[in-house]
């Protein structure tokens, strides 16, 4: 493998897994900016997953239209997030429950149900949603590809898939919905002091449920993304990344270029131990069993390092995680 | 004396023409669980005058506020405008009839910018992404009419509070607001600010705008109001007009019985010192800065000696550094020549120290307790109350029973009573009965009136005095100048964590204490004062 392979090899799986991540963190921001804690974000993944997963695997579109059947999933993901995700705001908003304890029971129920649904629907003890795989290749865009891939063709189409192109719209479409809009003026303001929010007019559970269906919308479709980056069909869990994903946003200060640059960072160092054995200075701990589990753990190592060092310096929205009592004085 | 001291209800009903009301709150009742809050109040407001709403914390002002700007639902009475029944069902109603508030605790987003602060809820959008270049422009055009000066990008967090009160104002402008309510307005401001506020609200006046001006403050009434409302429990006991009234009288319809504004005190005969601080520092709780920088001073035996300042300048930072509920960074702290700079609380309170925190709630009551175990709570471990780790409840009773006498402690259920169910004034009566039987040779008092009614704040005062009389040294923090002329024998200054002045009560008056308070004035340079 030579250098322009490995370095574009890496680059190109970096963000094959960061998609997943920012998607699922920039749900969480919109969640939290609203005034809401979503730390169900693992389940909403899980549903989004689910239920794309069996879209694809039942319907088998994407063997004649990859790129309608990708979109059709997509959305389908979208959708079942979204849904999902009403349960937490239902919890949170309409009941006032506590809402770390509300994500909880959600992130139980999710992989529950979806190896309920998978072994109801492929048989007992099957837990594997295949996919056909479901990369965009040049030939699909009318491009010819090289014999020999340079750098940048291998960046792009090494495992280019539709979530990625789809991930970049959002994260544009975030920034601008954030600080450009109405809506995100209206949305922040209901995160950092409902009462005042309420006191100028806007209605701040309408507000809070716009946040948390937002983030099952993202969240969902992280968790398509992450199967897709993963390679491996679905397999009812999305390996923590939901988790993974609160620890890129609170990295990312609540704000979206940031956690862009986040998952970027974190993906960077989950994708690493896979090219360890082309990389010469990397350590390869060759006399410990096992040992390609250590660099799988690294980016949940370094989860915790960073957020020993950063969280003192995060600004968290002001009013995140308390119930808002419209009659509390 | 042409007063309208008349039956409200008879009142409502009466039709008097040639009167130009441009809101009507006529016989409105708004009950709570186990409380009335308005009962049968009626308020008129006139076009173009300035309305003073007067009445003890508790006697329903803001819930009466509330139910104008649609925040509550009056169940009895109805609401008019220019004679006709509105109803008002939320802030969006409010707004559309033009009426708008500056509430008490103003409703600002810390982390946004003014200008978003002021049209949050109003935005001008196109396609709805916001159009913030149009929505400058109309607020620098209404800061600049009304002198108002602001920076529409500056960020509420890094604005005094004067300026923040600016904004709330501009956001009623900005909305076009006729009736202007301005809920408690003078609580956080200087002097001069206050001076200000009065002179923007005569504007408004001369504009022909209407204002609705909720206060306890007679001062203020006297200056700037053309009629007042009076509330006492919930009920309305008359409307005057301002010309034809005196304080005393005002006083006296707001408590119900006569109330003395001044404070007995015999002449100060300062005795020891207690407390001796030398060139202290204390770290600020949100920045790196120091918030307390280099203070010396000392309180004698005998004498109140007040920190006065506005609210932030570091005082919270001094108290938490003397009483060692916060870090010291330099300096040493003193108590009866006994060095306590890096001793524990419980050290601290041995060495004969009582203080009465700013905030009852968070530093001064375990609200889940009772209000016997909160009585004992810095004496609980002492052999009179325990044997073997085990409490003597008895004795605890006994103790508790005898300060609720004492101090006439009013609760539900006597010694039993959780503290959260109490008033705000007799939870701080029972804070002031714990410290002051703790018989310290030092009390620290910070703001030991906040938020109470004048009959309680008259009751707390006598205490205090009565400390300093029995030869205790009394450090007094307050915010309120009144308090701080009256009470103390001795007044240090503190601006931006720096003591700037040391004076007399008798040798400094109200408007020049306001400049040493807001920084235009220092008298020596250095810590030392």
């Amino acid at each position: 493998m030579t250098v322009s392979q490995l370095v574009s090899g890496i680059l190109a799986s970096t963000v094959i897994f960061s998609v997943p991540l920012m998607l699922v963190a920039l749900g969480g921001m919109f969640s939290e900016r609203s005034g809401t804690i979503n730390i169900a974000l693992e389940g909403i993944m899980i549903i989004g997953a689910l239920s794309s997963c069996l879209f694809l695997n039942k319907t088998n579109i994407t063997a004649s239209h990859p790129l309608l059947g990708m979109s059709a999933a997509i959305l389908i993901a979208a959708v079942a997030g979204g849904l999902f995700s009403l349960l937490l705001g239902f919890a949170a908003i309409n009941l006032r429950a506590d809402q770390t304890i509300g994500g909880t029971a959600l992130n139980i129920l999710a992989p529950a149900l979806a190896i309920q649904l998978t072994w109801l629907i492929q048989g007992q003890g099957q837990t594997v949603i295949n996919i056909k795989n479901v990369r965009i290749t040049q030939a699909m865009l009318g491009l010819t590809a090289s014999e020999n891939p340079g750098f940048f063709e291998n960046l792009i189409f090494k495992y280019l898939y539709l979530t990625t192109p789809v991930a970049i719209v959002l994260l544009i479409v975030s920034i601008i919905v954030l600080y450009k809009t109405r809506f995100g003026l209206r949305l922040r303001a209901c995160g950092e002091h409902p009462q005042a929010a309420d006191s100028v007019g806007i209605n701040v559970y309408k507000m809070r449920y716009a946040g948390v269906v937002i983030s099952g919308v993202l969240g969902g479709i992280g968790g398509l993304a992450f199967t897709v980056a993963a390679g491996s069909g679905f397999q009812s869990s999305v390996a923590g990344y939901g988790f993974l994903a609160l620890s890129v946003m609170i990295f990312g200060n609540w704000k979206p270029v940031n956690i862009m640059l986040a998952s970027l960072f974190f993906a960077l160092f989950k994708v690493i131990g896979g090219y360890k054995d082309y990389i010469p200075f990397l350590p390869k701990f060759s006399n410990i069993t096992a040992s390609e589990n250590i660099y799988s753990m690294l980016p949940y190592i370094l989860t915790m390092v960073v957020l020993i060092f950063t969280s003192r310096r995060s600004r968290a929205p002001k009013a995140e995680g308390i119930p808002y009592d419209k009659g509390a004085r | 004396m042409a007063k309208e001291n008349i039956d409200p209800a008879r009142e409502a009903v009466e039709n008097r023409p040639g009167e130009d009301y441009v809101i009507e709150m006529l016989n409105i009742t708004k009950e709570f669980p186990g409380i009335r809050a308005n009962d049968n109040v009626t308020l008129r407001l006139r076009r173009g005058e300035i309305h003073a709403l007067l009445g003890e914390n508790g006697a329903g002002k803001s819930t009466l506020m509330s139910v104008l700007f649609g925040l509550y639902q009056p169940d009895g009475g109805v609401i008019k405008k220019n004679g006709e029944v509105v109803k008002i069902n939320n802030p969006n109603d409010a707004n559309d009839l033009h009426i708008g508030m500056v509430h008490q605790h103003f409703k600002l987003v810390e982390v946004f910018t003014v200008l978003e602060n002021i049209i949050l809820g109003v935005e001008p959008t196109s396609a709805s992404f916001l159009k913030k270049k149009e929505a400058r422009s109309k607020v620098v055009a209404l800061s600049e009419k009304y002198g108002l000066k602001v920076d529409p990008d500056a960020y509420i967090s890094d604005i005094t509070v004067g300026m923040q009160q600016r904004v709330e104002i501009l956001k009623m402008l900005y909305r076009d607001n006729e009736i202007l309510i301005f809920d408690e307005p003078t609580a956080v401001l200087t002097p001069q600010e206050i001076d200000e506020l009065m002179e923007i609200m005569r504007g408004f006046k001369a504009e022909g705008k209407s204002i609705l001006f909720i206060t306890h403050k007679l001062n203020e009434i006297m200056a700037v109001a053309d009629r007042c409302t009076v509330l006492r429990k919930g009920r309305c006991t008359g409307t005057v007009d301002i010309a034809d009234t005196s304080r005393e009288e005002l006083s006296r319809m707001m408590v119900g019985r006569e109330v003395s504004f001044s404070v007995d005190k015999a002449p100060v005969e300062p005795g020891d010192t207690v407390l001796e601080v030398c060139g202290l520092c204390a770290p600020s709780r949100r920045s790196k800065k120091n918030a307390v920088t280099n203070a010396s001073f000392n309180v004698r035996r005998g004498e109140i000696v007040c920190i006065a300042g506005i609210e932030g300048n570091g005082q919270s930072e001094l108290v938490y550094a003397l009483t060692g509920l916060g870090p010291v960074s330099a300096g040493s702290i003193r108590l009866n020549g006994e060095d306590i700079t890096r001793k524990s609380i419980r050290r601290r309170n041995n060495a004969g120290m009582a203080h009465i925190p700013e905030d009852r709630h968070k530093d001064g009551l375990i609200l889940d307790y009772t209000l016997e175990q909160n009585l004992v709570l810095k004496k609980y471990f002492m052999p009179r109350f325990q044997k073997g780790g085990f409490i003597k409840f008895e004795e605890v009773r006994r103790f508790a029973d005898g300060l609720i006498d004492r101090f006439d402690i009013r609760s539900g259920q006597g010694a039993v009573t959780r503290a959260r169910s109490m008033s705000g004034g007799n939870q701080q009566k029972a804070i002031v009965a714990r410290e002051i039987d703790y018989n310290a040779d030092i009390l620290i008092a910070v703001q030991p009136t906040r938020g109470l009614d004048i009959g309680a704040i008259e009751y707390i005062h006598k205490q205090i005095v009565a400390e300093r009389d029995s030869g205790k040294a009394v450090l007094l923090v307050s915010l309120e100048l009144d308090e701080v002329m009256n009470l103390s024998d001795r007044i240090i200054v503190i601006y931006e964590g720096e003591l700037v002045g040391e004076f007399r009560p008798d040798e400094i008056t109200v408007q020049e204490l306001g400049l040493y308070m807001a920084g235009a004035k220092k008298q020596k340079s250095g810590g030392e004062v």
